[in-house]
C-alpha cells in the first residue's frame, strides 16, 4: 500500500464492507415507447427507448421495496432481525409524511429495532442510502444495513418525460466484506447545486430544464465521480469486467461511457433502459443487480449513479466466490424483465391513476 | 376509519405470519391462539413460505367499497403449502388463463386506500402466479 494521500475524497470505512445480498423488482406491464407517441406526436419522431416498466394499479414503492428487499434476504442467508437500517430512497414515496422504510421494515420482520428512514435526491436517493449503509456497517454500529433504490416514475401526459417514466428498483444488503458477495473497494460522490429537473411540493409533474439536463447535469456529475474514484483506486477503464451507469434513455449512459474510456461491451449487461425505461432512484442500482446476476469471481463492477440538482455517487466492486452460491437464491432481474405484458396507452393512463373515478 | 384493526393485523397481513401448534405442528393461518386440529393452546409463532395452489376462485366485476378501482379481480381459495387454505385477490394474472391447481405464491401489495385519497393505504398479502426463473 502506497502512502495516504491527505486529499483523498474516496469513502472507504477503516472495516472494510460490501453487499452480502441484492434484490432486483420490475413490475410485469410494458407501455412501448410508440404507444406514447401514437398518442402525443401522431405515431412519428423517434423514441428514446423500446419500452417502459409500468407498475401494476397495486403496487408502489413500499410494496416493489418489499419484494426486492425480501429477494436481497434470501440471497444473503440472514435473520431479518440481524438488519439494523432500512434506508429506502425513493422520489414516489406513497406517503407525503410517514415513512415507506417503516412498513418495508415491518413486512420484511426487521423491526423493531431497527434505524430507519427514506431518501431523497431525485435518482441517486438509493446509493445515497448505500453511502450510509458503508458508514454504518463500516463503523461497527451494526453488522448490516438495508439500502434501497425504487420508483414509480410520473411524467406530464406528453412530455419528453413520459416515453421513459417507468417503475423498478433494486435492494442492496450491506455487510461486512468478509461476508460480501462483493466487496466495496471504495465510493466517491460528487455534489453541486445544479437546477436540470425538479419538482415543488405538492406538485404533481417534475419540471426540467430540456438540454441542460445533459452537458451541465449528467455528465459533468457521473465524469466528475468517476474520474476521480478511479484516479484515487489507481485503477483504469479496462480494469473493470462491467460498469453501470444512470440510465435516463439509452443515449446518455452510452456517451458516458464512451467518453470515460469504457467500451459498450463493459456496458451492455447493465444497460437495461432500452427494455425497461429509467426507474429514476433504481436505475442505476437495477443495473448492477443485472450485473452480479451473471459476473464471475475476482471480477471489478464499476456503478455511477446520477441524481438532479443534482449529484453522482461512484462505487467499486470486486466480486467474490460466494456469488455463486448465492445468486440462484432468488429470481434473477431477467426473470423480472421477461415476465411481460405489454399495455397500451389507455390501460396505462387507468392503472397510473389518471381517471377520476368521482 | 379503523386505524387500531389495521395496525393489530399488520403483521399477519403484510408477511402471511401464523402459528405453529406445539402439540400436533399443525399450521395455523389467521393467528387465532388456539389449534383447530387438537384444540391445544398455539401462541408460537410461524412464518408461512408463501407457496401455494389455487383451489377455487371467482371474477368480481361489482366490488364492494373502497375496492371499485381494481374491477374486474379476481378472488381465490389459496391452499398453502403447510396446509391451511385462504381466501385472497389474485394479481399479475397478465394473460396466462387461471386453472385449479395452479402454483401461486404470496406477495404483499396495495389492498385498499381506507376512505378517500386522503386515507390510510392499507397494504397486505395477495397472490400471483408462480413466477419461476
Ligand atoms: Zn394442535
Amino acid at each position: 500500500m502506497t502512502e495516504k494521500r491527505t486529499d483523498f475524497k474516496m469513502l472507504k470505512p477503516s472495516r472494510p464492507v460490501g453487499i452480502i445480498g441484492y434484490g432486483a423488482y420490475v413490475p410485469r406491464y410494458r407501455l412501448p415507447a410508440k404507444e406514447v407517441s401514437r398518442i402525443w406526436r401522431g405515431g412519428s419522431g423517434g423514441e428514446p427507448i423500446k419500452e417502459k416498466s409500468v407498475p401494476g394499479i397495486d403496487e408502489d414503492v413500499v410494496t416493489m421495496s418489499v419484494e426486492a428487499g425480501r429477494n436481497a434476504l434470501a440471497r444473503a442467508g440472514i435473520q431479518p432481525e440481524e438488519i439494523r437500517a432500512v434506508w429506502v430512497g425513493s422520489e414516489s414515496h406513497p406517503y407525503a409524511v410517514k415513512p415507506t422504510s417503516t412498513i418495508v421494515a415491518e413486512a420484511l420482520g426487521v423491526t423493531p429495532y431497527t434505524q430507519a428512514g427514506d431518501f431523497e435526491f431525485a435518482c441517486k436517493a438509493g446509493t445515497e442510502a448505500m453511502a450510509a449503509a458503508m458508514g454504518l456497517v463500516g463503523s461497527s454500529m451494526g453488522d448490516y444495513a438495508l439500502a434501497v433504490g425504487m420508483d414509480t416514475a410520473q411524467a406530464k401526459p406528453g412530455d419528453a418525460l413520459e416515453y421513459t417514466a417507468a417503475a423498478g428498483g433494486a435492494a442492496m444488503l450491506i455487510g461486512p466484506a468478509e461476508d460480501a458477495l462483493a466487496e466495496i473497494e471504495g465510493a466517491l460522490s460528487f455534489v453541486t447545486d445544479t437546477p436540470d429537473f425538479w419538482r415543488r411540493e405538492n406538485q404533481k409533474y417534475p419540471e426540467h430544464g430540456g438540454r441542460f439536463t445533459g452537458q451541465p447535469a449528467y455528465f459533468k456529475h457521473i465524469t466528475g465521480s468517476v474520474s476521480r474514484l478511479l484516479e484515487e483506486l489507481d485503477r483504469k477503464p479496462e480494469d473493470y469486467a462491467a460498469v453501470v451507469f444512470h440510465q435516463p434513455n439509452s443515449k446518455f449512459p452510452r456517451r458516458a461511457a464512451r467518453e470515460l474510456g469504457f467500451t459498450s461491451q463493459q456496458l451492455e449487461t447493465g444497460l437495461l433502459s432500452p427494455r425497461i425505461g429509467n426507474t429514476y432512484s433504481g436505475s442505476a442500482m437495477i443495473g448492477l443487480t443485472a450485473v452480479l446476476d451473471r459476473a464471475q469471481p475476482g471480477e471489478l463492477i464499476l456503478m455511477a449513479s446520477f441524481g438532479s440538482g443534482a449529484g453522482s455517487d461512484a462505487i467499486s466492486f470486486l466480486v467474490t466466490d460466494r456469488i455463486i452460491a448465492r445468486r440462484g437464491r432468488a429470481l434473477s432481474t431477467e426473470d423480472y424483465i421477461s415476465r411481460r405484458t405489454e399495455i397500451d396507452y389507455a390501460q396505462y393512463v387507468r392503472i397510473r391513476g389518471k381517471i377520476a373515478l368521482k | 376509519m379503523d386505524i387500531p384493526r389495521h395496525w393489530r393485523l399488520n403483521k399477519q397481513r403484510y408477511a402471511l405470519t401464523g402459528e405453529v401448534c406445539p402439540h400436533c405442528q399443525a399450521k395455523i393461518f389467521p393467528p387465532r391462539d388456539v389449534c383447530p386440529e387438537c384444540g391445544g393452546e398455539a401462541k408460537t409463532e410461524f412464518g408461512f413460505s408463501g407457496k401455494g395452489e389455487i383451489y377455487s376462485y371467482t371474477n368480481i366485476y361489482n366490488a364492494p367499497e373502497g375496492y371499485e378501482e381494481n374491477i374486474p379481480y379476481t378472488v381465490a381459495l389459496v391452499k398453502l403449502e403447510e396446509g391451511p387454505m385462504i381466501t385472497a385477490q389474485l394479481t399479475d394474472l397478465g394473460d396466462q388463463p387461471l386453472e385449479i391447481g395452479m402454483p401461486v405464491e404470496m406477495i404483499t401489495r396495495k389492498i385498499r386506500s381506507d376512505g378517500d385519497e386522503r386515507g390510510l393505504l392499507i397494504y397486505g398479502y395477495k397472490f400471483r402466479p408462480l413466477v419461476s426463473a
